[in-house]
């Protein structure tokens, strides 16, 4: 197995402000894991973002549900909690930005000026996803299938075998754990330090157990697990994940 | 109706001809329905209520020609269906037997998708069914040409249903029924309660505001005969196991034909099932009942019960109601009762006939528990009763009605409104709050106004509101009840295996033996073994939405203990006589000597309270320092009362670590001395106690509270929101679970006066989390708490912390539990 940084590093300097972070490596590339299941690599003064599924609840309206028309203001407010902690040069948002093709088109204005006010001085790719295959129409920002970042390729979807480096979204891995009786599930970063699928950061996603198959396989040589707290991220041991 | 005769001549003979004759309640029902009154008849168990709310009906059907035109006459609601099936047939018998020409029909969940249409197309004359079907009946499209003709409505067990959202769900739908059939009466069957005003203002639901339905009221038959089984054993000062009774309950049951034992909770019942078969020498028939045991189980149970075959049967709640389960003698009650009512209600079981005396022992399993039977006793001997006030109408079945209300025809906003305050629960809804309901169901009701276009009912130039396509009406018909289960998991037997890659283990499936709760499946470790279908299992693992359990082997101890407080929290009324049983010690020779003598002891070694007072006491024991007090207000109330003390504690720098509570009281304990702190002044138990913890410190934890969540997932299914399943689709519980929580806390951040947050709240002041009563409790100990610094812990405050199910401080804080697996984590690394 391989060997994994766990040792916690403070970053001193203006690009980081607020708690340290435990930061680990992925590929070689430093990676800064976020409460708000954001993800910052340093050297490239990049923040990855994923699974915003932006306008979920509109997309679920049409059908007679009414969940509450807050998640997308819900969502970016995470992501400005991200974007003022670090400061990053770059955003990449990791696909399934938003939860369906039209969704960009039901922005509310003011959700749509958020977002706006949150690309302004950086760039900004969007990445494909399963929810969003097109160019989200009217907004800013590149768009990309995959892109290398510093020897790591990003991608929406993990690739099921190959040895390079890899951050990718797609699963919305959660993890479960219980001490005395009481469980947490939250959700979670999980890496073997090759590669890395990140939480989902939409406020309605939902999250797979990382003991399930699809994200165990991904990982044969095991894998470790941060999970999001309120005020910071956790690595957690291994031995204590739960199934749901 | 011709004649004055009170009873036509085929059923005076029919009485005649059973060697009866109709008792004066009946004919005074006779006579309250010739007048078009309404009327609410309270009359102990066997008093032929039954009978007598359905006289009236059999009498107006059997002058009718038999070739009257098809329409429904009398509806019937129950609120169990198996009680409504049982009514059927017990009616079936005098109307055959008196060879009345009437066409009587059930309508439940298991009545047939045809058989239900053709409801609509022939009703029958009487219908007899559940709150639930009769919202579906008022939602149907034909329902006005259904309800009228109708002529009486009865309501049975009402009782047992005014103050739950199904008693709010089953206002609206008398209303609406009424309003259908302004010529039908209602009348309304119950138990002997404590307030009959309130059962009569329900009734009279639909008539004029202030007016109360007519009461008619049978006297008490005889008097039951109960008394606590007096234990030859020294009592414990904690726990619900009742061991030490076990060869006395055994011996009752053997001299008994039939007994029912009672206990509190599905655990209690496993581990009363258990003893007392390892007590069972002459191998009687004892068998279990509780609402968790396959379904398929519980049938066998009751059938064999009605045959007669059974000596005894332990049983929950799920047997308090309704169905005559045979020639039972002898109930007993494990336990204390926690309300003077139930109590009366499981009495009422043993012997059906009124002039006879119920039998009843109870066995109290504790020294407080103790003092809590004999309060219940008196209140008996008085025919005092307990029974919850009333409540304002929950704002989630509001909203269901009125989407079934625009499913079967449009309506106006001013006249639903009129309808809907006509209900009793409803009478105080201000048009403001029945306007967000509206709007809740056209679009969700939210400030952000963005789901306009997808509105499910839509107000018309006509100033009418419809439903905006067909789908939503039947969307409605698979979203209808006021029930809400928690999410249950299936336990199935089975074996676990590792599998060759090392994973997750597999899991071979065998029987079914019944369900149990997520949450206490989430307890479990694999390995683990506890008390289940009467026998001894171990846990393997959860595997999709079941519970793997295997067989241990004969002797097997179970590990997990049985969590036995008990799911009813003591009483108000009961708490405030155990309060005064407490403060007066001239009422101690009427208790037992062993808890007199605890008592005295008590007295010597710290304060016996007065009435009024709450008892706190602060003590040291081992390298922690204690603090217990007694406020008698029930579990719930203590368990919120003890996460919001702990989170002061903490705030003050108290550094407490846990607590743990029980029906009487509570204990918290900590690393820091709290006797030193009051003595120095850095800590006041009055600024500690202050009602303002409802506020910010409340908000607080509520945040995090998972029984928060509960309470509005089950408002968002019941309101709508969220769909209890799809067309060919059950969702489970779990994922339900998942999505709900998400939403809750987005729309707490954002909208915390939204509709559903109001009715999350209302929930939990009233239910789990009680803070009314806590309000109350709070209120009452203002400046009147007595606080005694102690060596060590008194003899009341040890039956307190003995109690089981301790909680620690970091309660709910998720993030305080991620720190602590992390610390695992490091100490591995650094190893």
């Amino acid at each position: 197995m391989r060997a994994l940084h766990h040792r916690p590093l403070t970053f001193p300097g203006p690009a980081i402000r607020g708690l340290p972070q435990s930061a680990f490596s992925v590929g070689g590339l430093e990676a800064v894991p976020h409460h708000s299941g954001a993800l910052y690599l340093p050297s490239e003064r990049a923040l990855l973002l994923s699974d915003l599924h932006l306008e979920k609840a509109s997309s679920y309206a049409a059908r007679g549900v009414f969940l509450p028309p807050y998640d997308t203001r819900a969502t970016l407010g995470s992501v400005a909690v991200a974007i003022a902690a670090f400061e990053p040069r770059q955003v990449i948002s990791m696909g399934d930005s938003f939860h369906d093709r039209t969704g960009p088109l039901r922005l509310e204005p003011d959700d749509a000026a958020t977002l706006r006010r949150l690309q302004g001085g950086r760039a900004w790719l969007w990445l494909t996803g399963n929810h969003d295959p097109d160019a989200p129409s009217g907004l800013d920002g590149e768009v990309a299938d995959t892109i290398a970042l510093g020897g790591v390729m990003l991608r929406h979807e993990p690739s099921h075998r190959g040895a390079e480096p890899e951050i990718a979204g797609h699963l919305h891995p959660a993890a479960r754990i219980r001490l005395r009786g009481r469980g947490v599930r939250r959700r979670c970063f999980i890496s073997d330090g090759n590669r890395l699928v990140m939480p989902a950061m939409g406020s309605y996603a939902g999250g797979l157990n990382v003991r399930d198959g699809a994200i165990q396989r991904l990982f044969d040589d095991g894998a470790d697990v941060w999970m999001l707290g309120d005020a910071r991220v956790f690595q957690v041991s291994r031995a204590l994940l739960m199934p749901d | 109706m011709a004649g004055d005769e009170p009873l036509p001549e085929v059923f005076a003979r029919w009485f005649a001809s059973r060697g009866w004759s109709p008792r004066a309640h009946q004919l005074e029902l006779i006579a309250q329905a010739r007048a078009g009154r309404s009327t609410l008849l309270v009359a102990p168990t066997g008093a032929g209520k039954t009978l007598a709310g359905f006289l009236p009906s059999l009498i107006e059907l059997a002058a009718q020609p038999a070739d009257r035109t098809m329409s429904l006459h009398t509806l019937y609601i129950s609120p169990l269906k198996a009680l409504a099936v049982d009514i059927a047939r017990n009616l079936e018998r005098p109307a055959g037997e008196m060879g009345l020409n009437i066409r009587l029909e059930t309508r439940t969940g298991d009545t047939s998708a045809t058989k239900r249409a053709r409801q609509f197309e022939h009703p029958p004359d009487i219908l007899l069914t559940t709150p639930e079907q009769l919202a579906l009946m008022i939602a149907h499209k034909d329902a006005r040409a259904l309800f009228g003709g109708l002529r009486r409505i009865v309501l049975d067990e009402i009782h047992s249903l005014v103050t739950s959202k199904r008693g709010d769900l089953l206002a609206l739908g008398l209303v609406r029924v009424r309003k259908l059939a302004p010529q039908a009466t209602a009348v309304g069957l119950s138990a002997t309660v404590r307030e009959p005003e309130q059962l009569r203002r329900y009734l009279a639901s639909g008539e004029p505001a202030g007016q109360l339905a007519d009461l008619v009221t049978v006297a008490g038959g005889a008097a039951a005969d109960l008394s606590i089984l007096q234990p030859n054993a020294v009592l414990p000062l904690a726990g619900h196991t009742s061991r030490h009774a076990m060869a006395d309950i055994y011996a009752a049951i053997k001299a008994h034909r039939t007994t029912l034992v009672f206990v509190n909770t599905r655990m209690q019942a496993e581990f009363m099932f258990q003893e007392l078969w390892r007590v069972n020498e002459d191998n009687l028939a004892i068998a279990l009942h509780h609402g968790s045991l396959d379904v398929g189980q519980r049938r066998k149970v009751e059938a064999a019960m009605t045959a007669g075959k059974l000596k005894a049967v332990v049983c929950t709640a799920t047997l308090d109601l309704g169905i005559d389960w045979g020639d039972v003698d002898l109930v007993i009650n494990i336990g204390a009762p926690k309300g003077a009512s139930r109590l009366i209600q499981r009495v009422g079981r043993a012997n059906h006939r009124m002039d006879e005396p119920s039998k009843a022992y109870l066995v109290p399993s504790n020294r407080f528990e103790i003092m809590e039977c004999h309060a219940a006793l008196e209140a008996v001997a008085e025919a005092a009763q307990d029974t919850p006030d009333a409540k304002p109408g929950a704002l989630d079945v509001l909203a269901q009605h009125l989407l079934g209300l625009t499913c079967a025809e449009p309506i106006g906003a001013d006249a639903a409104f009129a309808e809907v305050a006509s209900a009793a629960p409803y009478a105080a809804l201000s048009r403001e709050t029945f306007d967000a309901a509206l709007t809740f169901v056209a679009t969700g009701g939210y400030a952000l106004k963005s789901y306009e276009r997808f509105a499910k009912i839509r107000l018309g130039k006509d100033g009418l509101w419809r439903v905006s396509d067909a789908r939503v009406a039947q969307h409605y018909r698979m979203n209808v009840g006021t029930i809400v289960e928690s999410p249950m998991l299936k336990v199935r037997l089975g074996r676990a295996r590792a599998s060759r890659t090392g994973g997750s283990p597999v899991l071979f499936g065998g029987r079914v033996l019944g369900e149990v709760e997520e949450y206490f499946a989430e307890t479990m470790l694999a390995g683990d073994t506890f008390i289940f279908a009467g026998e001894v299992l171990r846990f393997e693992g959860i595997a999709g939405n079941e519970v793997v359990v295997s067989r241990t082997q004969a002797g097997t101890d179970p590990k997990i203990p049985s969590y036995a407080g008990g799911k009813f929290p003591l009483s108000t009324f009961l708490a405030e006589r155990v309060r005064r049983m407490l403060a007066s010690p001239a009422e101690w020779q009427r208790l037992p000597k062993q808890v007199g003598d605890w008592l005295v002891l008590q007295a010597r070694k710290s304060v016996i309270p007065k009435r009024t007072q709450m008892l706190v006491e602060t003590f040291p024991r081992g390298d922690r320092f204690h603090l217990v007090a007694f406020p008698f207000e029930g579990r719930l109330a203590h368990q919120t009362l003890g996460m919001l003390l702990t989170r002061r504690l903490e705030r003050l720098r108290l550094k407490p670590l846990g607590f743990v509570c029980n029906d009487y009281g509570l204990c918290v304990w900590g690393l820091s001395d709290l006797s030193a702190a009051v003595a120095d002044g850095s800590l006041s138990l009055d600024a500690l106690f202050d009602s303002d913890m409802l506020g910010d410190d409340l908000e607080e934890w509520l945040q995090e509270s998972a029984l928060m969540k509960r309470a509005f997932r089950s408002c968002a299914v019941i309101a709508g929101l969220i769909e209890r399943r799809f067309p060919g689709q059950e969702k489970s519980g779990r994922q339900v679970t998942m999505s709900t929580d998400l939403v809750y806390d987005v729309l707490r951040r954002h909208e915390p006066d939204h509709l559903l947050l109001r009715a999350a709240r209302a929930d939990a002041a009233t239910g789990l989390l009680d803070l009314g009563r806590l309000a109350q409790c709070l209120s009452r100990i203002r400046g009147r708490i007595v606080h005694k610094a102690l060596e060590r812990v008194s003899p009341l405050g040890v039956s307190v912390m003995l109690e089981i199910g301790r909680e620690a401080v970091y309660g709910e804080a998720a993030d305080a539990l991620l720190a602590e697996a992390e610390d695992i984590m490091m100490q591995e690394a650094a190893a």
